[in-house]
């Protein structure tokens, strides 16, 4: 797998290296075979990321009520859980949930925007670890499809 | 000519980051309209930005991250930061680029 | 297969967007057409048209903005199109040779060219300029010309940034301008293909309705955000790749990007979108 390599061969001495070495980075759940990015469903992803999320009114989802594009959905991602040092965004709709993961370094909001593909009207779920503890939270995106513009 | 994007620009104490990189992001669902086959997964898995020695943001992403993705985040940081956003995908390509935090 | 209407039919059609019974030129038919528009949606300001269906759709121009505001889709294209403009071509000259200064392009276009009897677009004026440069124009991989996307496209968003802001102001057609006028007049109101349908079914007599999942655009604003980075497409696309693109989605015959058709209407959309701003390269879903 192309993501073991990768991280293997930059352990040694590298902002990787860095990472791993202030605990931001778990090679276990990363490196871990069929990994959370291949989960097909939710709670299979939940379960490769290793975590059991409880509802928090703290994150807050920034996404379209009806997306204008399925395939360019912007979101942001905002935690105000305390510590957060991990934030994901998963699609439950989606063929595999698991969109993006963003880790973050000491010093850097816990928030991030992507733009992201959905495939149908589904669940935007966030996900943000704080500790050994994860919170969530979600927002439905609607997607419709079909029109003239090609 | 990179591939990237990357714009950083201090807001008081606050960096904040956006990049937008050119990417096929194929997930390896979508088939190819002329053939009918399977076009193959091909879309960034990691992303690491750092400011100078420090490591701001790691990210990790599948392919159901848009085509030509963005990317945007808040860092502790100041201006004359030098940021440097590097990426690797499925097949091992590569590239970065770098900005200094105007 | 199915022709282009007759005379009387054409006539017809154009009752739905002229009133004026007296034999119109036009200036008339500029007056009425901007007219429909403005009757049609009287809450819109008319400078807005050229954000085209976004400035009927709050949630929908919500979602455009983000895109604009967080990082315009279209930005790498124009770094490409900066590095083609400024590339000398194998004979040493450069773009602004033939084109002048890059800032004086966009308005110029579409004009009648007496002496070659045809309309002049940019692309067309920069397809002849690189092809008087290089010995070749904008071709694709098969060497076919490619003059609806790539890398005339990203040239064309280079152009159109540093070309923003600057009002279209096609002159009246007349005399033999006036042929090409009605060419591009009677494309937009012929009906064709399988679904019979004519620009003017939806652009002028349902803009603002939707079509499925797609919010139907006023004709006036059509042409100035263009070349336009769309999301279905992933990449930046010109005008006329989007008449193709219609042409496509309502089965009918398709004509050639930079063709006869394609330029008449964009000279008769251009003029009827007088007034109105450059804003181009566009971001559209």
């Amino acid at each position: 797998m192309k993501r073991r390599t990768f991280l293997q061969g930059t352990l040694a001495a590298s902002a990787a290296g860095l990472a791993v070495s202030a605990g931001l980075l778990t090679p276990r759940m990363v490196m871990a075979e069929g990994g959370a990015f291949d989960a097909k469903t939710l709670d299979d992803a939940l379960k490769a990321m290793a975590v059991a999320p409880t509802d928090s009114a703290d994150i807050k989802i920034k996404a379209p009520e009806i997306a204008e594009n399925g395939a360019v959905v912007p979101v942001t991602v905002t935690s105000g859980v305390a510590g957060t040092t991990e934030i994901s965004i998963l699609v439950d709709g989606n063929p595999t949930p698991l969109a993006a993961m963003f880790i973050l370094g000491e010093g850097t909001q816990p928030e991030a925007s992507t733009r992201i593909k959905m495939g149908k009207t589904a669940n935007v779920i966030a996900i943000a670890k704080a500790g050994d503890k994860a919170y969530t939270a979600k927002q439905e995106v609607k997607v419709t499809i079909g029109g003239c513009g090609g | 000519m990179s591939s990237i994007k990357l714009k950083a620009a201090a807001k008081g104490d606050v960096v904040e980051v956006k990049a937008l990189m050119t990417h096929p992001m194929e997930t390896g669902q979508r088939k190819d309209k002329k053939t009918g086959e399977l076009v193959p997964a091909h879309f960034i898995q990691d992303i690491i930005v750092t400011a100078g020695d420090k490591t701001i943001l790691t990210a990790k992403w599948g392919g159901s991250v848009s085509k030509n993705p963005y990317l945007a985040f808040n860092y502790a940081g100041k201006a004359g930061d030098k940021v440097k956003l590097a990426w690797t995908d499925n097949k091992g390509e590569k590239d970065s680029a770098e900005a200094d935090v105007a | 297969m199915k022709k282009v209407l007759t005379a009387v039919a054409v006539a017809m059609s154009l009752s739905f967007a002229a009133l004026s019974t007296v034999q119109a030129g036009p200036a008339e038919d500029l007056t009425a057409f901007q007219d429909h528009f403005k009757t049609a949606f009287k809450d819109v300001p008319f400078a807005d048209f050229k954000d085209g269906a976004y400035a009927l759709d709050p949630a929908l121009k919500a979602q455009w903005e983000e895109m604009e505001s967080s990082f315009p889709p279209y930005e790498p294209d124009i770094d490409a199109g900066k590095a083609i403009w400024e590339k000398p071509f194998k004979n040493g000259k450069t773009y602004a040779d033939c084109m002048g200064d890059i800032k004086s392009i966009r308005t110029k276009y579409p004009y009648y060219d007496a002496e070659k009897d045809t309309i002049m677009t940019a692309e067309t004026a920069l397809n002849d300029c690189k092809t008087a440069g290089d010995g070749e124009g904008f071709v694709d991989k098969e060497g076919k010309p490619l003059l609806n996307k790539g890398k005339i496209a990203q040239l064309m968003a280079y152009i159109a940034m540093e070309n923003r802001g600057g009002k279209i102001n096609v002159a009246t057609p007349e005399g033999k301008a006036l042929d090409w006028y009605e060419k591009g007049k009677n494309y937009y109101y012929a009906k064709r293909g399988q679904l019979n349908m004519s620009c003017a079914d939806c652009h002028t007599n349902n803009a603002g309705k939707m079509i499925r999942a797609d919010l139907l655009s006023p004709a006036v604003g059509h042409v100035t955000h263009w070349p336009t980075y769309r999301s279905a497409d992933g990449e930046i696309t010109t005008l006329h790749n989007r008449f193709m693109g219609c042409n496509t989605m309502t089965r009918a015959n398709n004509a050639k990007a930079q063709g006869d058709e394609y330029k008449a209407l964009e000279y008769f959309l251009t003029y009827m979108s007088n007034g109105l701003e450059w804003n181009g390269p566009g971001s559209r879903k």
